[in-house]
């Protein structure tokens, strides 16, 4: 453990301070470098999606993962040149998060263009080779 | 029928705290439900346009699915999401949202749903989903 933890620029930075639902769910800046970012949303009472299990909602997930996916192209970004805008976004749920379980996510922008950014996504509650769900996901770019 | 889904939409909406969160209501007309998303501050993700975080919009469909699949199944149980494919075709701007979703095909275990998400005209949806639903048997 020798390295210096990775600076998190300002651009990351405003994308958990200065969006209104990024604040709104809780969300917190984990780590973000080199094409990745990562994030996450504690658990809280007023975030679940089945009152049964206590389990955490589904939407909860799909706004950490579209936010961290645009983390990610922040992440490939440096110079912060591009404005994303999501085109689509698949996500496949392999298990529900366990009861009463916050989640992180991470998400991997492994290609970009002048105009289109492609990104994998996985988010889990507790062992990220256990995710509750993966995303693939394209997004249009523009100049800022 | 219409009493039932009337009774079976209230206990979904009421039940699930993140519906609250959201602020997601839903009217019905026969089993037709509409789901509305009024505009709330906390639902934004671009503070520059301003826009609903494209979250927000996918999470409102997937709500808009589940709901309806309420109403149809009669099951108080919430059914769990398989996986789905969100579609964002225009920027969901600072207003309320409308959302209606289609039962293509409801079997015994699982559901195929379309659901498709509007704002000021029907007729250029800011976005839609597809996705299938493992559903809960009581």
């Amino acid at each position: 453990m020798s390295s210096a933890p990775p600076p998190i620029n300002d651009a990351a930075q405003h994308m958990t301070t200065n969006v209104p639902q990024a604040l709104a769910l809780g969300m917190r800046l984990v780590s973000v470098e080199g094409g990745k970012g990562r994030m996450e949303v504690p658990w809280r009472e007023d975030l679940v999606g089945d009152p049964d299990s206590d389990v955490i909602a589904g939407g909860v997930v799909t706004s950490l993962l579209d936010h961290t996916c645009g983390l990610a192209i922040h992440a490939a970004d440096p110079e912060n040149q591009l404005r994303p805008a999501t085109l689509d976004l698949r996500i496949d749920y392999m298990r529900p998060a366990a009861p009463r379980a916050g989640v992180t996510a991470e998400a991997h922008c492994y290609k970009i263009t002048r105009s289109v950014a492609f990104v994998r996504a996985q988010a889990w509650d507790v062992d990220p080779d256990d995710p509750i769900a993966t995303v693939q996901a394209a997004f249009m770019l523009s100049a800022r | 029928m219409s009493e039932a889904a009337s009774h079976q939409l209230e206990a979904f909406l009421q039940r699930v705290p993140y519906v609250r969160f959201l602020g997601m209501r839903a009217e019905l007309a026969g089993d037709e439900m509409t789901a509305i998303l009024p505009f709330s501050e906390h639902l934004i993700g671009n503070t520059m346009i301003p826009a609903l975080h494209g979250g927000v919009i996918g999470a409102f469909l997937e709500m808009t699915a589940l709901a309806q699949l309420s109403v149809t199944q009669g099951s108080a149980k919430v059914h769990k999401t398989i996986d789905v494919t969100i579609e964002y075709l225009r920027p969901g701007r600072a207003m309320t949202t409308y959302a209606r979703a289609d039962l293509r095909k409801v079997g015994r275990r699982v559901a195929n749903v379309h659901v498709e998400a509007w704002q000021e005209a029907r007729s250029q949806p800011v976005a839609s989903l597809r996705g299938h639903f493992l559903l809960a048997n009581d």
